[in-house]
């Protein structure tokens, strides 16, 4: 076994070796612009992005003329939100999104608010799930999109995606979804769901980082976005701009990859997670999950270690790549807006770590993990004076804190 | 973010930790902080009467790895200083030794907020003390 562990599998992942060995050729052999009409270096380009965009169609229930190729699923977000936002704007003005998306979509929204859209940001139950009737009672005449995740990044609850593109149906409002953690590890299929758009990576489903695509339904409806980038009209006008070919194999394979191994991977993802959990908890007391495990990605497992806060166990664990939902290890100093979303406080906030499993993650890391985990979570316990308070009985919540 | 080697040592090697009696009226307990800001600090000197010298210190740190070298570092600095020796300690002293980056400023000056409530706690006790001595004269 290697050290570090790499742990951290929402944050971004590896590339599969066989999409490196598929990527290879499209950079200094085959490297044509796939735009270029007239010649077999341009024909070749086309026929490996055309090849791809099958690829990524056959994992998510797709047609290729479905598949508009992005940098990114930030790319993919923006494009989707201001384009409906801007191409709808005689319909309506209001969209509506949740409080625990990803900040491409949020702060796409608050752009899009200054411009004159409304949003509406629902709450999350401490579950992690929208409210379905909440849903319903805020879709206005004026409503032109409901844009929610299809699983979080964080706490990886995936939310009823089919129902709440019944609703929005029902209603005549289109449904985008960022599927970024979604796509290649549990089934998404846009026809099932009832998905009008929807946002993927490269980099998270083990593809090259720096392509995505953005899903725009062609049928029952005919979606139409305005294009955000002008130039060469490429991706049929909603997305200009020379295709990154390699990259774009890249994610192809890589869809290909996880549509042949989805059954046998979720499969072992669940079993190395669920023991993972079962080693922490039945070594520890209090550990609260954040998010319910009932609707839930098979890689992640989010929990908070009361008591214990989050940057001191990463740094006690620091042969361990996770990540935490503590104050002091995000840019804005605030804790993860996510879990403070839940409701359970921001003491669990702080407390949180996030683990994200992978294809490349064995048995064996995941007893080191487990062990080194509780290690540090006992040292840590044993220097907290919450800890204490509360084995003497204490009720913490009653406490007076100097709050600074 | 990469951490000063002495903030490692502390974090690894903590110094004082534990707890003391709070209701021995030679023990002064200060507690600051929340959870819900993500750091608690509680610090405790013990004194002694006649010299004013603190003979004795412990922590315990709910917090991140620079708040618990603040107060560890706090704790060693304590052990030997006289009462009003050790009011002059400066959360910029903490910040210069542990090298700690701007982001973590407050932890030292939290670890400065715990070492005057300990103080002020054990100074409360004295004088309730002596008030007590002397209405039984």
């Amino acid at each position: 076994m290697k050290l570090p562990i790499y742990m951290d599998y929402h944050a971004t992942t590896p590339m599969d070796p066989r999409v490196f060995e598929a990527m290879k050729p499209y950079y200094m052999e085959i490297f044509g612009n796939a735009a270029s009409r007239n010649h077999s270096f341009g024909w070749q380009a086309e026929e490996a992005v055309e090849k791809s965009r099958k690829q990524i169609a056959d994992l998510i229930g797709a047609t290729t003329k479905e598949i508009v190729f992005t940098s990114g699923a930030t790319e993919s977000n923006n494009l989707a939100l201001k384009g409906i936002a801007e191409m709808y704007a005689e319909k309506g003005n209001h969209i509506i999104t949740a409080a625990t998306e990803h900040k491409a979509i949020l702060d796409t929204c608050k752009r899009l608010e200054k411009h004159g859209t409304r949003v509406t940001y629902l709450p999350v139950q401490a579950n992690g799930l929208v409210d379905l009737e909440m849903l319903k009672d805020a879709i206005t005449d004026k409503t032109i999109l409901i844009s929610l995740m299809y699983a979080n990044n964080e706490i990886g609850v995936i939310q009823p995606m089919a129902e709440i593109g019944k609703i929005a149906k029902a209603k005549g409002v289109l449904v985008h979804s960022d599927a970024t953690q979604a796509v290649g590890k549990v089934p998404v299929n846009v026809i099932k769901d009832n998905i009008d758009l929807m946002s993927l990576s490269g980099h998270k489903l083990y593809g090259p980082k720096g392509v995505g695509a953005l899903y725009v339904r062609r049928k029952s409806p005919r979606v139409q976005i305005t294009a955000q980038m002008d130039g060469g009209g490429h991706e049929r006008g909603m997305r200009s701009g020379t295709l990154n070919v390699p990259g774009i194999v890249g994610l192809g394979e890589a869809c290909a990859i996880c549509n042949a191994d989805m059954p046998a991977e979720s499969k072992r993802m669940a079993y190395l997670r669920d023991k993972l959990r079962g080693k922490l908890e039945s070594a520890l007391d209090e550990v609260y999950i954040n998010g319910t495990m009932e609707h839930r990605l098979p890689n992640n497992l989010n929990i908070s270690f009361a008591y214990v806060e989050g940057e001191s166990l990463l740094m006690g664990i620091n042969d361990i790549a996770v990540s935490s939902g503590s104050a002091c290890t995000s840019a804005t100093l605030e804790p993860s807006y996510v879990l403070k979303a839940l409701g359970a406080g921001d003491d669990l906030a702080h407390s949180s770590i996030r683990f994200g499993l992978g294809r490349f993650n064995t048995e064996e890391e995941v007893d080191y993990v487990a062990a080194k985990v509780i290690d540090v979570v006992k040292k840590l316990r044993e220097l907290s004076p919450l800890y204490e308070m509360a084995k003497e009985g204490i009720d913490l919540s009653k406490v007076q804190w100097t709050a600074h | 973010m990469a951490y000063s080697n002495k903030v490692l040592d502390h974090y690894n090697n903590p110094r004082n930790v534990g707890s003391m009696d709070r209701n021995d009226p030679n023990v002064g307990t200060g507690m600051v902080g929340a959870p819900e800001c993500g750091d608690v600090m509680k610090l405790q000197v013990k004194v002694n009467p006649e010299t004013g010298v603190i003979e004795d210190a412990k922590f315990k740190t709910f917090g991140c790895g620079s708040a618990i070298a603040s107060s560890s570092l706090a704790t060693e600095w304590l052990r030997g200083k006289t009462v009003d020796e050790a009011l002059e300690i400066k959360n910029t002293d903490i910040v210069n030794e542990l090298s700690l980056p701007p982001v973590k400023i407050h932890c030292s000056v939290l670890a400065e907020d715990a070492i005057k409530a300990a103080i002020t706690d054990y100074k409360n006790k004295a004088v309730t003390k002596s008030e007590a001595v002397a209405s039984a004269k």
